[in-house]
């Protein structure tokens, strides 16, 4: 059982955004969570509880992936990072540790270039941002909902209950909900992501001296570790990176425990 | 009544197995398929029909644009449209259109619009799709979730192109111009009569009431299942205290006239199979990427919620479900008559774009029903919306003394040059 709360704030833009909490009784300093494409799940992040065991955890559900509107007013990458900084901010976080995943990676990278000082540590979980022409990714935006959680889960049925949550897709309002919320999270995620996820974040990564870490499933089907994760480690000199091998894209659900650690490793040394 | 003869220009040769073993009829269709010295044959032939039906007395002829497709070989219907403008001086030349987010700096469309209207002495319907998501999104790279805003914008650059008699800047989110001034200006003032082709978004019907201009659904579904949307266009119309000009209204419908019920299947039917099975095989993945659609249109349920069972209907559909469903009208004059009438009477519609060349339909075939449409159909179907006989707010306003295409350079040669008659 999660022992997650919500929290809702409103950023200095006036964006009204919800964060789950964990472990808010906990010592040692905070880490921040953006999460990946799927979004956040509220009873189910069990990569979110292993870690709130030893600090707090602050988990932002991204503009166009909650209840609240007004995702209109983040349209490019600047104002994605900005938005980032901003809810650091709202939340009275002090260099916390920022984990990023995936399409969260690549937004945690770019804070991180923008003011590198401002954060205790960086980890990068399979995270968007880099493009390598030989290995062109696989396009998210046309891959049918029904085909998502093999693409993303190495375990695809857990994947299937977790992002159907349970919906009876024979029912008529229920695809309709399901259509809206897929629509708003893509819709959001493929103005940095869309139709190449590269926004020049290259450029400026030599900027990122924050003590950085790499973390990829091994057997990640939508950025594959092998060749992006060197990728990312010859562009961040003095990061390391761990890979699980077994894990597909949504690491932090297909293999918790080992992602868990691979941060705690991380950040472990540096609260 | 008008009526516009309108040409997609598919490409005649994708193979019998062609949705059986490729993705897509559009976007990532194979390159193999395409032959440029085919093509060569293919832009005449098509440009040839469409001066054909200028000719037997279609009030327009019309053409779009579709990128990476296999039923439409025009990236630039401003290319096909210029050598339409040389060559025909009567009918409208509708091009259903310029897909206005895509032009860097849009300004270039109210540039070639104004050289087309200019060219064809002021014949010009200025169509401005939003664009399928095909063609904008994956073809043309446009971020989903901004399509809408950034067509937004190019509309008002082109629109404010046209009207100021002054440079001006335009301090535009996706165009930043300091002088934009354009030139030429098209002949039709304030500007040629805008059409606007929707596909189901339910913004475009506010979009065009609050600004008078033509909706035109373009559909291969029929009028029958094309009921519902224009329904829904009309009650704004209506919501927004507007006449019920049927001019307001356009719709796009596949047509095939024979002599009689009989020879209409035999000579047409294979061809409409061509065009359903083979050139409608569209990946439901390119079709509805999350972002194009606002969150109104899908809650609307306007759209098919399931495009992969739409294409799975389209490989199972034979000649008589087609006709039944009204996918196709056709048949002898008079069925096709008669159910011409029931369509624009259930549509409310005073401009119908005629699909009347179709799939891997021949010239012949072409041509012969286009004639039997203009001779036996048309004549009996014009005066449909007496009571709206001189609404020409939406029809194109050709300058009188505007060039001919018969004119000759004989009579132009210093004397004593040239062969001798």
């Amino acid at each position: 059982v999660s022992t997650a709360t919500t929290r809702t704030i409103t950023t200095a833009r006036g964006l009204e955004c919800e964060v789950q909490v964990r472990g808010a009784d906990a010592k040692g300093t905070p880490i921040v969570f953006l999460h990946s494409l799927i979004g956040l799940f509220h009873d189910d992040e069990p990569l979110l509880d292993a870690l709130a065991a030893n600090r707090p955890v602050y988990a932002p559900v991204w503009p166009g992936f909650g209840a609240a509107l007004g995702e209109e007013a983040l349209e490019d990458m600047l104002d994605f990072t900005l938005h980032g900084w901003d809810v650091l901010t709202s939340l009275g976080l002090d260099r916390p540790h920022l984990v990023g995943h995936g399409f969260g990676g690549m937004i945690a990278a770019e804070m991180a270039a923008l003011a590198p000082t401002s954060l205790a540590t960086l980890s990068l979980l399979a995270p968007y941002g880099l493009w390598i022409d030989a290995h062109p990714l696989v396009d998210p935006f046309t891959v049918s909902p029904f085909d998502v959680p093999k693409l993303l889960f190495a375990d695809a049925d857990r994947g299937g209950a977790l992002l159907s949550g349970g919906s009876d897709f024979t029912d008529a309002t229920a695809i309709t909900d399901f259509m809206v919320g897929n629509s708003r999270r893509l819709g959001m995620a493929g103005k940095v992501l869309f139709p190449i996820p590269n926004r020049r974040l290259s450029k400026r990564l030599y900027r990122v001296t924050t003590p950085t870490t790499i973390i990829w499933g091994g057997a990640d089907g939508l950025i594959p570790a092998d060749p992006y994760a060197a990728q990312w480690e010859a562009r961040l000199p003095g990061s390391t990176t761990a890979i699980i091998p077994a894990a597909g894209h949504q690491l932090g659900h297909d293999d918790p425990a080992s992602t868990a650690a691979a941060i705690a490793r991380h950040v472990g040394s540096r609260t | 009544m008008k009526f516009v003869w309108f040409n997609l220009m598919p490409w005649p040769d994708l193979p019998d197995d062609f949705r059986e073993t490729n993705r897509s009829v559009w976007v990532d269709i194979p390159q193999k398929y395409f032959d440029p010295i085919r093509a060569n044959t293919v832009y005449h032939e098509y440009m040839d029909q469409l001066e054909f039906a200028d000719s037997v007395g279609f009030d327009g002829i019309g053409i779009n644009e579709h990128h990476q497709n296999g039923y439409g070989i025009m990236p630039s219907p401003n290319i096909i449209a210029a050598g339409l403008a040389r060559r025909t001086s009567r009918a409208a030349i509708a091009v259903i259109g310029n897909s206005i987010a895509l032009y860097n700096p849009p300004i270039r469309v109210a540039e070639e619009f104004a050289m087309l209207d200019c060219i064809s002495g002021g014949r010009l319907l200025a169509g401005f799709p939003v664009g399928t998501a095909m063609d904008t999104n994956f073809c043309y790279g446009q971020i989903p979730a901004l399509t809408r805003d950034k067509y937004d914008e190019a509309h008002r650059l082109i629109m404010r192109a046209w009207a100021e008699d002054e440079p001006f800047a335009f301090d535009g989110k996706y165009n930043q111009l300091r002088y934009v001034n354009c030139w030429p200006k098209p002949i039709q003032q304030p500007h040629p009569p805008v059409y606007i082709p929707g596909g189901g978004s339910v913004e475009t019907w506010d979009f065009c009431v609050d600004h008078d201009y033509n909706y035109s659904y373009l559909s291969f579904s029929g009028y029958l299942a094309g009921r519902t949307l224009l329904q829904g266009y009309w009650d704004r119309v209506a919501e927004k205290n507007k006449d019920e000009s049927p001019y307001r209204g356009s719709f796009a419908q596949i047509i095939c006239v024979g002599a009689d019920d009989a020879e209409a299947e035999e000579l047409y039917a294979e061809h409409m199979l061509y065009f359903f099975n083979r050139c409608l095989h569209v990946d439901p993945g390119f079709a509805d990427p999350p972002g194009y659609r606002t969150v109104k249109t899908i809650k609307a349920g306007v759209i098919s919620q399931l495009r992969a069972s739409a294409q799975q209907l389209y490989t199972t559909l034979t000649w008589k479900d087609l006709v039944d469903g009204g996918f196709v009208i056709a048949g002898g004059p008079d069925t096709v008559r008669e159910r011409m009438e029931d369509m624009i009477r259930t549509l409310h519609v005073g401009t119908v774009f005629c699909l009347l060349h179709m799939g891997n339909m021949p010239d012949w075939k072409t041509r012969y029903s286009t004639q039997l449409f203009a001779d036996k159909v048309m004549p009996s179907l014009r005066s449909m919306w007496p009571e709206w006989e001189h609404d020409d707010r939406w029809w194109c306003h050709p300058t009188e003394e505007r060039v001919q295409p018969e004119a000759t350079f004989a009579d132009r040669l210093r004397p004593g040059i040239g062969p001798t008659p």
